[in-house]
């Protein structure tokens, strides 16, 4: 048989090594394409973001063996509160409660940190015999034939696979060269990130608040220090972003409350511009995107990884049962099938998330009253809380097989 | 043994490609075929590695065997079959199907021994398979016993012989003919003739006379929300499929 088997993948963040590794365990050769150099990933000054698993993403990571690796290093989100906060007056009281209780899989999802993540991903992949790590490694040229694609290396060399995976993020180079193009917008909006330790225990307690500029998060990570994600105006953002430690923790503290007692920075902080992207296909000839490069939701929800690792969990189950059945897995049925799967999802995520940043990001008393009577609304309904609750924790939806548990 | 390379004329290469790609374009002339395609194959490759004790998680799990798929078009099953090592022989009584199928087979890096014939033929030739894949085809001809004979007469003792068609109802000929030919316009207006359609009883009871032993029935149920195929255990009532054995 002269078919190439492999599969190759462009980008080495985090989607593009968890479906190296779920189709390995499939049979799958692998090989990774990433630009960055290893040592970029995992120096801990990389990326400051941490991210909200939800349990579906917990239990793909269980399933590629990745979860007991850094299970000790993630702090399960126990309840979520999410307020509605007044400028300069401090969040008011909470008025929309989620207790992992009212639902019988257990916490609603576990907190990490990138760089806890990403070490574990990288260690994983570098080990793995079916799969190629190249670091370094930039593509200039993408040819695809009728049964496989061949990638050009700005080094010269070339690479063959039977499809390729593009996991390289909302500026996806391998969508770009496919000629897929994509629909966004920005919010004006730049998220701050940072972590910070504070006085009191937090008892895994996730804290959303929704200030009119935009919301502020306060998610709990391991030894009472908390993951700040405070979205502000571009304008605002770089104002906090050039202040000394001390001048930001005084802007914090009212937006940010009493109620974990004092705090203090731990690192550095980290700025990220919000907007929306979304690949006009999820796929093209013998090619598939993943994550970001089909997909760049608000991160609003904590749900720009979960959505992306759903991605990967589907690809890698199309993938799995058209190789088990003899079908030719980069062939257009397959990749229709994940298409079909997946882009509807996506897209309904997508638009849910704007329609509820540009609900909350407002001072307009009327809409302020509409989202108090929502919330409330949600909130007195058991039932209703458990659906959300569920939707959180990822395990709404036509579930792939990975994520089931 | 003829192959993909020596028989196809080299001046006719560029339209038997168009053609291929035809009838591989799942959005195509052939997408109900396409879109019934996992289904088929779940079902066959699941009968195979269980008649013949092979895993379908290994490397070429079905190496050593050999199988052939009467009517087999663009080679929608044998390259599957091929793929998972099979030693692969495709049959069409229709003589454009072949070079067709062989373009395919070798931009799919695949070899596959496609020739223009029929199962009764084949089995006057005295050629001998582990399996028969006889998808889709009884329903057409014109002597349904006759036919069968000739598939078990294919088969090596022990031998696998995989059978669907379309069950004869109300049901069927609203899905079949109506629909599938009229309405959804997925075929060609008489591709069917509803009362040659088969019961799965009357199927099961030609199969032992052509010297069979049925093993198992299953449908596959479209359904209209998830615009997909599924097998059913119990839905019979269009499309079904069969296993039967050639007794050792």
């Amino acid at each position: 048989m002269t078919q190439n088997d492999d599969i190759l993948i462009v980008g080495g963040g985090l989607n593009g090594p968890v479906l190296a590794l779920a189709l390995a365990k499939s049979g799958f050769g692998v090989t990774i394409l990433d630009a960055a150099e290893r040592d970029t990933h995992t120096d801990p000054d990389f990326d400051g973001r941490s991210y909200a698993l939800a349990l579906a993403s917990c239990r793909l990571l269980a399933a590629i063996d990745i979860w007991d690796k850094i299970e000790d290093q993630a702090q399960p989100m126990r309840e979520i509160k999410v307020s509605d906060g007044r400028a300069g007056e401090g969040p008011s009281p909470w008025i929309l409660h989620f207790d992992h209780r009212e639902m019988e899989e257990g916490p609603m999802g576990h907190m990490i940190e990138d760089r806890v993540l990403r070490t574990a991903l990288q260690d994983a992949i570098d080990a793995h015999p079916a799969i190629t790590h190249l670091t370094g490694a930039r593509v200039t040229a993408q040819e695809v034939g009728p049964s496989g694609v061949t990638l050009t290396l700005a080094s010269g060399d070339t690479l063959s696979g039977g499809m390729l995976v593009g996991a390289d993020g909302r500026q996806s180079g391998t969508a770009a060269r496919a000629g897929i193009g994509r629909k966004g917008w920005g919010y004006g909006q730049t998220a701050v990130v940072c972590a910070v330790s504070h006085e009191k225990d937090h008892g895994g307690i996730a804290h959303q608040f929704f200030m009119p500029a935009g919301p502020l998060a306060i998610l709990p990570l391991t030894q009472r220090r908390s993951s700040i994600v405070w979205s502000e105006t571009d304008a605002r953002a770089a104002e906090l972003m050039s202040m000394d430690d001390a001048a930001f923790l005084d802007a914090l503290r009212p937006a940010f409350g009493s109620f974990l007692g004092e705090i203090a920075l731990t690192g550095k902080r980290f700025s990220y511009p919000l907007g929306l992207t979304l690949a006009d296909s999820f796929i093209a000839p013998r090619i598939a995107l993943v994550g970001d490069a089909a997909h760049g939701v608000h991160p609003i929800a904590g749900q720009g990884l979960n959505a992306g690792l759903r991605d990967v969990a589907a690809l890698a189950e199309v993938l799995a049962d058209a190789r088990r059945r003899g079908e030719d897995p980069g062939s257009a049925g397959p990749l229709g099938r994940y298409q079909q799967w997946r882009r509807f999802d996506t897209t309904t995520l997508a638009i849910a998330t704007d329609t509820f940043n540009r609900l909350f990001s407002n001072n307009n008393p009327a809409l302020r009253l509409v989202r108090d009577i929502g919330m409330a609304a949600v909130n007195s309904v058991p039932g209703l809380r458990t659906t959300f609750m569920r939707e959180a924790a990822g395990l709404t939806g036509d579930l792939p097989r990975l994520m089931r548990g | 043994m003829q192959t993909a390379t020596n028989t196809v004329d080299p001046s006719e290469i560029a339209k038997f490609e168009a053609m291929a790609a035809e009838w591989w374009d799942t959005e195509g002339k052939f997408k109900p075929l396409h879109m019934l395609n996992p289904c088929r194959l779940d079902y066959i490759t699941t009968q195979i590695a269980a008649e013949f004790g092979r895993d379908l998680s290994t490397e070429a799990p079905f190496a050593g065997l050999r199988i052939l798929d009467i009517g087999c078009g663009g080679g929608l099953l044998c390259e599957p079959m091929a793929r998972l090592g099979a030693d692969v022989v495709g049959v069409d009584a229709a003589a454009r199907n072949i070079p067709v199928a062989q373009v395919h087979a070798e931009q799919s890096g695949l070899t596959i021994d496609y020739r223009v014939g029929t199962a009764e033929d084949m089995a006057a030739d005295g050629e001998q398979f582990d399996v028969v894949l006889n998808m889709e085809v009884v329903e057409h001809v014109a002597d349904p016993l006759g036919y069968l004979t000739a598939c078990q007469q294919l088969l090596k003792p022990g031998g696998l012989h995989i059978c669907s068609t379309i069950n004869r109802n109300a049901k069927s000929f609203a899905m079949a003919i109506v629909g599938a030919e009229y309405v959804m316009r997925w075929l060609p207006k008489g591709t069917h003739e509803w009362s040659k359609f088969i019961t799965p009883d009357e199927l099961f009871d030609l199969l032992r006379k052509a010297g069979l032993t049925p093993e198992d029935r299953k449908g596959f149920q479209f359904n209209p929300v998830t615009w997909g195929w599924r097998i059913s255990d119990r839905d019979l009532s269009v499309n079904y499929v069969t296993a039967a054995t050639k007794p050792v």
